[in-house]
């Protein structure tokens, strides 16, 4: 992503009481005189450019399944990834062994890979830099005791089994995660960041005369467990349990072309496939992307303004700083229809002279950041959303799609709705079946007509590119796209 | 593989006499090799371990995971299971996998010569590649990524129920996407080829299938909604047989979440049908001779000539059920087994791709499918998913569709299964492909 506003590089932040404390907590993953080290061993065959990446993560989850709890898992992950650039040519290593003579010999053999010329000996001298964030953790989930994270899945279990008779069976899944990690490299940067997360699932099936459907409920907050005290966990249940109870009366979904209206936070995940993926500049680098060579185009409706923002508090895909250790951006990436900013990592930027905007990221310590979204969404438009749909005659209400893929060379998608509706006359009526909605990414950018003043933000996602899962959130308001095709079983 | 057979025994050394233990532990080395415009743009040199642990104490399970086998870590992980044991709900059918006198098959999956290719070598492997697949075609305008990966793993597992096994792996492949353009219309396409051994690795077939993918969608348009019979590629094929795999798990059937529930032995697709779960075949590329939980691989026939004959089970599905297991845990060391098909396997016709294309009329070729995750509800059997291919018109290949939708149910699929083809392919999936043609499927276009 581009320019817009950028968190502050340096500095403590006056609503921080213990800044030095916080400082400690962000720094002590690794002692800055080793990584120092490390990156000298790493540039020693002459590289333009090292970094070390540290990671300690611990998470827990727990599952309830059929009435009971399967078991609860604890994880720990720890290791450090070291990068070389040469030329065009990077060098990767990691290693779980934080010692010395681990270190090192990850950093001697990320720079055999990447295969420089010259030698000569660099010294890098680190500076600190602390990336502001406008929250902060009040209830960090190792101290919450593993009893409360289990009673919270019996609630969720009883509450949606009470909802209906017709709930035949109910999964649950609590999940919580810490990830400290310390960024620094040749540039002299080094960056600290502690990053926790909250998730909380839960799946129901209702049984009925025409089979079996299923309903979903889930929340996810870079917060720690005072993210229930904003949603309860009896409220999901009861969500995810009448979402499974209304689809038992549902109609096969039609076919073909049809007008489809997208409630508030039920389609971001559409836009972040759909077109978020093509605006990463990596793909675009490789014209591997429909909105290669089209900056300053007119790409789609001119009520549509789309955003990547890392800053969004709370949101799934926040962060203070990526794991390149650049402060979160938020990026306007396209303002009013018109193509604005492509998404950057290091690399990326480095190679157009330009600066990163925030969005290198990586699964773990195990993997080379590439260019990731953070939180996508399209913002919100003057529509009231009933006289949407109630200007809408014939059509499909789409209340939640589900996973969805995109070809990034055509723009052409597929997403599966989870919860949808028919539109008769201008009103919702009944609700259908699951089918899948396809359409082209630049097409129905074009192809929206209508813009609700509702915005929400959807469900916490898990994006996935060249076999790496970062979490990421997404968000619209309503809105209409005057044509989608429907792949339903009706004739 | 002696050390990680030493560091899961002495995690297990302190286990309690009133717990069941069992410890995973893995060892991987990795290379990944990615070239552009002729030269390395990333090159990744990977070395991981982890240990899984798995206590049962009281009817009750806990597990734990760290990616690390450093002595403090491995107390800290058994310390942490036995912890997490505490919360889990009672239940009598938990239980480590019991011994069950199936010999383990020495399949030979180690292959030296991925350790001894010298890394020019592989590196010369990925320069070709995308050399080969940019010269295909005239129209072949750009190659998103052209890799070389090969891959050594180590495992050992032990019990306190008298499981010991370690195994050792290796595997390689050779993957392209490359971009075509004409008339300003951009389509992609991909290819790969498989093999324990690297020297064996075919990169003409990969660079050729990844430039006629790309190119022969060139100009695709959408079609009008209709229905047709369909033939899936094979590609295609492995990724339907994991859906269906997915729904003849005995979990999935246990918990209701299976239209094959309460269906054994009775007729659920075509006679042409007899779909196999084979890890004991060493073609495949998930071949294994142990399963997640350390009891020998078995071939096990799940549909013989369309009568659904068993479904998958571990350990624990197995007892719920009053069945065996069929060898079919699968995990990683940071899950506890679950249970799943491992090498699915549909048994092959007599006629070649082409030769079934030249008896359709009226038909689709499908070259890909996206979505096919979201749009099956395994539940209800309703199948939906996004499609690109080609139209086949009297017996021969037409043009290019895209933004197609195909919809049917998995139950009226598998009855209306028309032909599958002789043309098995090793895919790196977990299951293998074939050409398989489906009659009566609707097209949604426009």
């Amino acid at each position: 992503m581009g320019p817009g506003s950028v968190g502050s590089r340096s500095g403590g932040c006056g609503r921080y009481i213990g800044v030095t404390a916080l400082l400690e907590r962000l720094f002590d993953v690794l002692d800055d005189s080793l990584v120092a080290s490390t990156l000298d061993t790493a540039l020693l065959g002459g590289a333009d450019f090292a970094e070390v990446f540290v990671e300690d993560k611990r998470n827990s989850s727990a599952f309830l399944d059929d009435g009971k709890i399967e078991e609860l898992t604890s994880g720990r992950d720890r290791g450090a990834g070291i990068r070389v650039v040469s030329g065009d040519t990077t060098g990767f290593a990691h290693t779980a062994d934080l010692s010395e003579n681990g270190l090192r010999n990850a950093a001697e053999a990320a720079a055999a890979a990447a295969r420089g010329g010259g030698g000569g000996v660099r010294k890098v001298s680190l500076e600190r830099q602390f990336a502001s964030r406008d929250i902060e953790v009040e209830t960090f989930p190792e101290t919450v005791a593993k009893a409360t994270k289990v009673e919270l899945l019996q609630r969720a279990d009883e509450e949606a089994r009470a909802t209906g008779d017709a709930i035949s069976q109910v999964s649950a899944r609590y999940g919580d995660s810490r990830r400290r990690i310390l960024v620094a490299n040749s540039d002299g940067l080094l960056a600290g960041d502690d990053q926790v997360r909250t998730f909380f699932s839960i799946n129901c099936v209702a049984q009925g005369d025409t089979g079996m459907q299923t309903g979903r409920e889930s929340h996810g907050r870079t917060v720690g467990f005072e993210m229930f005290d904003d949603h309860d966990v009896s409220e999901m249940a009861r969500t995810a349990a009448n979402r499974a109870i209304t689809k038992l009366s549902a109609r096969p979904a039609p076919s073909g072309a049809q007008t489809v209206v997208v409630g508030p936070g039920g389609g971001g995940v559409l836009f972040h496939e759909a077109c978020g993926h093509g605006l990463e500049a990596d793909l675009v680098a490789k014209s591997a992307s429909v909105f290669a060579g089209r900056m300053g185009e007119q790409v789609a409706s001119p009520l549509v303004t789309l955003i990547d923002d890392g800053t969004m508090s709370a949101e799934w895909g926040n962060f203070a700083i990526d794991d390149e250790g650049r402060p979160a951006q938020r990026n306007v990436l396209i303002q009013d229809g018109i193509l604005t900013d492509y998404m950057y990592d290091q690399i990326r930027a480095r190679k157009e002279g330009r600066p990163s905007s925030g969005n290198g990221r990586r699964q773990s310590y195990q993997h080379l950041p590439m260019v990731r979204m953070t939180n996508t969404y399209i913002t919100a438009g003057q529509d009231n959303p009933a006289d949407i749909i109630a200007s809408t005659p014939n059509g499909i209400y789409v209340a939640q799609l589900g996973g969805g893929q995109v070809n990034t060379a055509t723009g052409d998608f597929v997403f599966g709705m989870t919860e949808a509706y028919l539109i008769e006359d201008g009103k919702i009526t009944e609700p259908i079946r699951e089918g899948n909605l396809i359409g082209n990414g630049p097409e129905v950018l074009n192809r929206i007509d209508a813009l609700g003043n509702d915005f929400a933000m959807g469900h916490p996602g898990t994006c996935g590119k060249d076999g790496q899962g970062v979490p990421v959130g997404d968000g619209t308001p309503t809105l209409r796209v005057t044509s989608l095709t429907v792949g339903g079983t009706a004739a | 593989m002696a050390d990680l057979l030493s560091t899961a025994q002495k995690v297990l050394s302190w286990a309690k006499d009133n717990e069941a233990v069992e410890v995973v532990a893995v060892h991987d080395r990795d290379t990944e090799i990615r070239v552009y415009e002729g030269e390395i743009e990333q090159f990744t040199a990977s070395e991981s371990q982890g240990v899984g642990v798995r206590v049962i104490a009281d009817n009750r399970q806990g597990f734990a995971y760290a990616g690390s086998l450093d002595e403090d870590v491995l107390a800290e992980t058994l310390a942490e299971a036995r912890d997490n044991a505490v919360f889990g709900t009672p239940d009598e059918f938990l239980g480590l996998a019991e011994p069950d006198g199936v010999a383990v098959p020495d399949l030979g999956l180690y292959d030296e010569r991925v350790a001894q290719m010298a890394t020019d070598a592989k590196i010369d492997l990925g320069i070709a590649l995308e050399a080969k697949t940019r010269a295909g075609d005239p129209r072949i305008t750009g190659i998103e990524s052209a890799d070389y990966v090969d891959s050594i793993s180590e495992s050992a597992l032990v019990s306190t129920a008298g499981v010991e096994v370690t195994s050792r792996d290796s595997g390689s492949y050779v993957a392209v996407t490359a971009l075509a353009e004409e008339d300003g219309d951009t389509q992609i396409g991909f290819g790969f080829s498989v093999n324990r051994n690297p020297n064996e690795l075919d990169v003409e077939r990969a660079a050729a299938d990844a430039a006629e993918r790309a190119t022969r969608l060139l100009g695709a348009t959408q079609p009008a909604t209709e229905r047709v019979t369909i033939v899936f590629d094979p590609f295609v094929t492995a990724q339907f047989l994991g859906i269906l795999g997915g729904t003849m798990s005995g979990e999935a059937v246990m918990k209701g979440y299976s239209l094959f529930a309460n269906r054994l032995g009775e007729e659920v697709a075509s006679p042409l049908f007899t779909l196999v779960d084979d890890p004991t075949n060493r073609d495949a590329f998930t071949a294994g001779e142990t399963d997640g939980e350390g009891l020998a691989s078995r071939r096990n026939v799940l549909v013989d000539h369309g009568r659904l004959n068993t479904f998958v089970h571990n350990a624990y599905t197995a007892r719920r059920m009053s069945a065996a297991s069929t060898g079919s845990a699968v995990r990683s060391y940071s899950s506890v087994p679950g249970v799943g098909t491992r090498a699915l396997f549909l048994e092959p016709g007599t006629q070649s791709q082409a030769e079934l294309i030249a008896g359709i009329d009226n038909g689709v070729l499908i070259q890909g499918v996206a979505g096919i995750h979201s749009g099956v509800n395994p539940v209800s059997g309703d199948f939906s998913t996004g499609a690109e291919g080609l139209r086949i018109r009297n017996g021969a290949l037409g043009e290019p569709l895209r933004e197609i939708t195909i919809a049917s149910t998995l139950q009226k699929m598998l009855g209306d299964i028309q032909a599958v083809g002789n043309d098995v392919d090793w895919l790196p999936m977990s299951a293998a492909g074939v050409s398989l043609v489906i009659a009566d499927v609707t097209m949604s276009g426009s």
